[in-house]
């Protein structure tokens, strides 16, 4: 990355992370930074370890190896594997939200967010005592934290059911308050497992809303797990794509979205079979994308993959991206970059590419015409075509 | 349950049909059910040996109630209840403003239990007050103590003790073993006691942070195990099972005392006429105090963070963790809280009976305790103290019961009956109100309006 970006810039480093359980290496070797004040995201199929990677950093898992150095604004520096798991969100100042929603159910909203201040609070109250008779410290704090959980109730747009349990609010509503709570815990980094999950459209246009808002006002900087790419695309500024456990692409979102490695990791499938489930899926975008190689990386407009395009067009196209699971084996980013290395040995494998794109580009107009010309003959294409964008990569990225 | 299974029938039975056949049904159980429990009896004859009592009549009369009740239920009971249902469902829906009672009832509870041992006095004299003020009043009141000092602990936190009696029984015999070594006085000694409990409950709580559920509540019903076979083997301090006597009295903040040959005793004080009652009558004002301190306590608490986050960790405690909440402390504040409350409860026990044994400290006492949290509601004061009313007073009350041995006989003691009076009203209110009396939850801070939480949110905890 920067050379000149001092550490300073990074909220937080995972340097040579793993975690094994047992013989089990969810994590292998993940090193990746985000910086402050930005979106990341990262993002890759079920069982990649996203998950996992949260865990590790805010302490629910302590690393079998490797280092997490989060970066306070003030300068301090913690190391959270080191920490103890609640002192991460109280002293390192990072908050998460979780995949299944874990609220307070048979708490009113008011009080949800009321225990997300409980260390601030606590000390306000003179660790129970001075509260205990009511001294006006504490009803000074008290009143202060009632104003910050109203703010926040506001921005996630929930100041109407303030008094509700919170178990009674609908599936999307319980996302903005998971949120909301973990950001009246002040953090500097705010972890979100999955936030768009289970949200329509519109939800999920709002939570796009809700975070840039949280972005760009209170400097907290985001670490996003999600799988919906429109969140993903239009608001991460740095993606980070997992398989397996390891870090297969980390970049900018456009450079990521074209990365062959990314894409087949997403569609897991052999080279040969690539177009024959493609075509079976109907999304002769991504075949397209496909065809023609890592060169459209330029246009952001240009590339409709299953990776951007618009919101409800990816929301789909992630849906199919997901259904098509990894089998059970080898990762498919290493099998093209094996595929890249053995074919970067050929010389002729500089030349290829160009001519090959323009045929490739040209034959493909109907996937349905298409299917039964996979099935007898393209064999061999499809190795070719998926082994072409690989084979270009080192000179056009480094 | 025979209307359930019966359902496709009832279409066409008119509800006396119905009513016959299943009256009929409830007697022939009945009579298989009781005629070995009630119909026969065993009993010594005067030269010891075993006879069999046969009790027919008594059987019949059982067996033609209970049908005669399943008659009258389904004849006329159920279609009334069928009919008022309809009723109100077909009715606006009217929010109907809580009655009189219901909004005041803290405030009428306080009235009626302040002006009680007045009333007992003016209906039955000092002597005859005794009865009321000690064994209904003074007792109700430690368990409520009790009970709401293990509502901390279960209702708010959601860490299911089962052996909260050792803490009352740490409290007792501080009490007992300070009192009567160092003549300390019992305003001294209360908040020793409750320290010492407290500290007791961190003991235990150290141990138990990892566990949850069940294995939580064995551990803590074997430590109230280990506190009472302390107590019983332990002689050189605690006089084992024979207990300790001789334990001072409470005085009034020293100024004037209740012994009878003190100079300072109260009747010599206040120049009135000699009687045990002003002691109980006292003991019964210091118990209300402590239960009012101990509510007041509870109510304050859970408006502060530390309470916050006991009801946050009865909800979900993986969340607390990630909000910077520090389980460890959270639980053994909790547990110490509880148990300080027991400690109280405790010394204030030793402190009105005068002696102390271990037979005051078994399981069933933690059982019962827990029956009436359970009962109240978890997490709600009102509802506990009702439920130490009925449970309590109930089998207190049965000692009055004198009419029922012109029904069943001269050597029928209702007090026998305790405990199926204490499964019965269990299996009852559980049915009836599956989360006790008050199962809805106060909210602890709002923002327009405070309405209460419906059961159906709240979560008991998992330990």
């Amino acid at each position: 990355m920067n050379a000149q970006a001092s550490a300073n810039d990074f909220i937080l480093q995972v340097e040579h992370l793993s975690m094994k359980f047992g013989g089990l290496v969810a994590i292998g070797d993940l090193s990746f930074q985000a910086r402050r004040g930005e979106i990341t995201a990262l993002i890759g199929p079920n069982g990649a370890g996203k998950t996992t990677v949260f865990n590790c950093i805010t302490g629910f898992y302590k690393p079998s190896e490797g280092m997490l150095t989060l970066n306070r604004r003030d300068g301090t520096t913690y190391l959270l594997e080191r920490l103890p798991n609640h002192e991460i969100p109280a002293r390192a100042k990072v908050a998460r939200t979780f995949q299944n929603i874990r609220l307070f159910s048979g708490m009113t909203l008011l009080e949800n967010l009321l225990v997300a201040q409980h260390n601030k609070l606590m000390k306000a109250s003179g660790y129970t005592f001075l509260g205990l008779f009511g001294f006006p410290s504490y009803r000074q704090a008290s009143a202060e934290s009632i104003d910050l959980a109203r703010h926040w109730l506001e921005k996630a747009d929930l100041i109407d059911r303030a008094d509700d349990p919170a178990g009674d609010l609908p599936y999307g509503a319980q996302r903005r308050l998971e949120i909301a709570r973990a950001m009246c815990t002040g953090p500097e980094l705010l972890c979100l497992d999955e936030p768009a999950a289970g949200l329509n459209p519109k939800e999920s246009a709002a939570l796009n809303d809700l975070l840039m808002d949280i972005k760009n006002n209170t400097g907290t900087s985001i670490l996003l797990i999600e799988h919906d790419m429109s969140v993903v695309m239009q608001i991460s500024d740095h993606v980070v794509v997992l398989e397996y456990g390891r870090k297969i692409s980390d970049g900018n979102p456009q450079s990521v979205r074209t990365d062959p490695r990314v894409i087949a990791a997403y569609l897991g499938v052999d080279d040969e079979e690539v177009e024959t489930v493609l075509t079976e899926v109907g999304d002769e975008d991504v075949i397209e994308q496909l065809d023609t190689g890592p060169d459209s990386a330029h246009g952001p407009g240009n590339s409709a993959s299953m990776m951007a395009g618009p919101v409800s067009d990816s929301v789909e196209h992630a849906d199919e991206g997901e259904r098509v699971t990894v089998s059970k084996g080898a990762s498919k980013a290493a099998q093209v970059d094996a595929r890249a290395a053995s074919v970067a040995s050929k010389p002729r494998s500089a030349a290829k590419p160009a001519a090959k794109s323009s045929t490739a580009k040209a034959a493909p107009k109907k996937p349905a015409a298409k299917a039964s010309a996979t099935k007898a003959g393209s064999a061999s294409k499809g190795k070719e075509t998926a082994a072409k964008p690989t084979a270009g990569k080192p000179g056009g990225r480094k | 349950m025979a209307v359930t299974v019966s359902s496709e029938r009832d279409t066409v039975a008119t509800p006396i049909q119905r009513a016959f056949r299943e009256a009929f049904y409830a007697g022939a159980i009945s009579l298989g059910l009781f005629v070995l429990f009630i119909g026969l009896r065993t009993d010594q004859n005067i030269s010891n040996e075993l006879i069999l009592v046969q009790r027919w009549v008594l059987l019949a009369i059982v067996v033609i109630a209970v049908t005669l009740g399943r008659f009258v239920y389904v004849a006329y009971a159920l279609p009334a209840m069928a009919r008022s249902k309809a009723e109100k469902a077909t009715a606006p829906a009217i929010v109907a403003e809580p009655g009189f009672l219901k909004r005041n009832f803290n405030r009428i509870g306080l009235v009626v239990l302040l002006l009680y041992p007045i009333a007992m006095v003016l209906l039955f004299g000092f002597q005859g007050s005794l009865k009321w003020v000690d064994n209904f009043g003074i007792q109700i009141l430690i368990y409520v103590m009790l009970a709401w000092g293990l509502n901390i602990v279960i209702g708010l936190a959601g860490l299911l003790d089962l052996g909260y009696v050792a803490f009352y029984a740490v409290g007792a015999y501080a009490y007992a073993l300070l009192g009567t070594h160092f003549g300390l006085s019992f305003w001294i000694l209360l908040p020793a006691a409750g320290c010492m409990a407290a500290f007791w409950g961190v003991m235990l709580g150290f141990p138990v942070l990892r566990l949850r559920g069940d294995y939580l509540a064995i551990v803590t019903l074997a430590f109230g195990e280990i506190i009472r076979l302390v107590l019983i083997n332990w002689r050189e301090v605690t006089n084992g099972s024979a207990g300790i006597s001789g334990i001072p009295k409470v005085s009034f903040f020293g100024l004037m005392s209740f012994n009878v040959s003190d100079p300072n005793y109260i009747a010599k004080v206040l120049h009135i006429a000699q009687s045990g009652a002003y002691y109980k009558i006292f003991l019964y004002y210091l118990a209300l105090a402590l239960c009012l301190l101990t509510a007041f306590v509870t109510i304050r608490l859970r408006r502060l963070p530390v309470g916050r986050a006991w009801e946050a960790l009865r909800e979900d405690e993986i969340a607390c963790r990630s909000l910077g909440i520090n389980t460890t402390t959270t639980k053994l504040t909790a547990f110490a809280t509880g148990a300080m409350f027991g400690g109280f409860a405790g010394s204030f026990f030793a402190a009105r009976q005068g002696f102390v044994s271990p037979e005051s400290f078994v399981f069933l006492e933690s059982a019962i305790i827990l029956a009436i949290v359970v009962l109240g509601g978890m997490g709600s004061l009102g509802g506990i103290a009702v439920a130490a009313l009925v449970m309590i007073g109930g089998t207190e009350i049965l000692r009055e019961l004198d009419f029922l041995k012109a029904v069943f006989g001269p050597d029928f003691t209702p007090e026998l009956y305790r405990m199926l009076l204490f499964g019965m009203a269990m299996v009852i209110v559980m049915l009836w109100k599956p989360r006790g009396f008050v199962g809805s939850r106060e909210p602890t801070a709002f923002l327009k309006e405070r309405r209460a939480v419906s059961a159906s949110f709240t979560k008991e905890g998992h330990g």
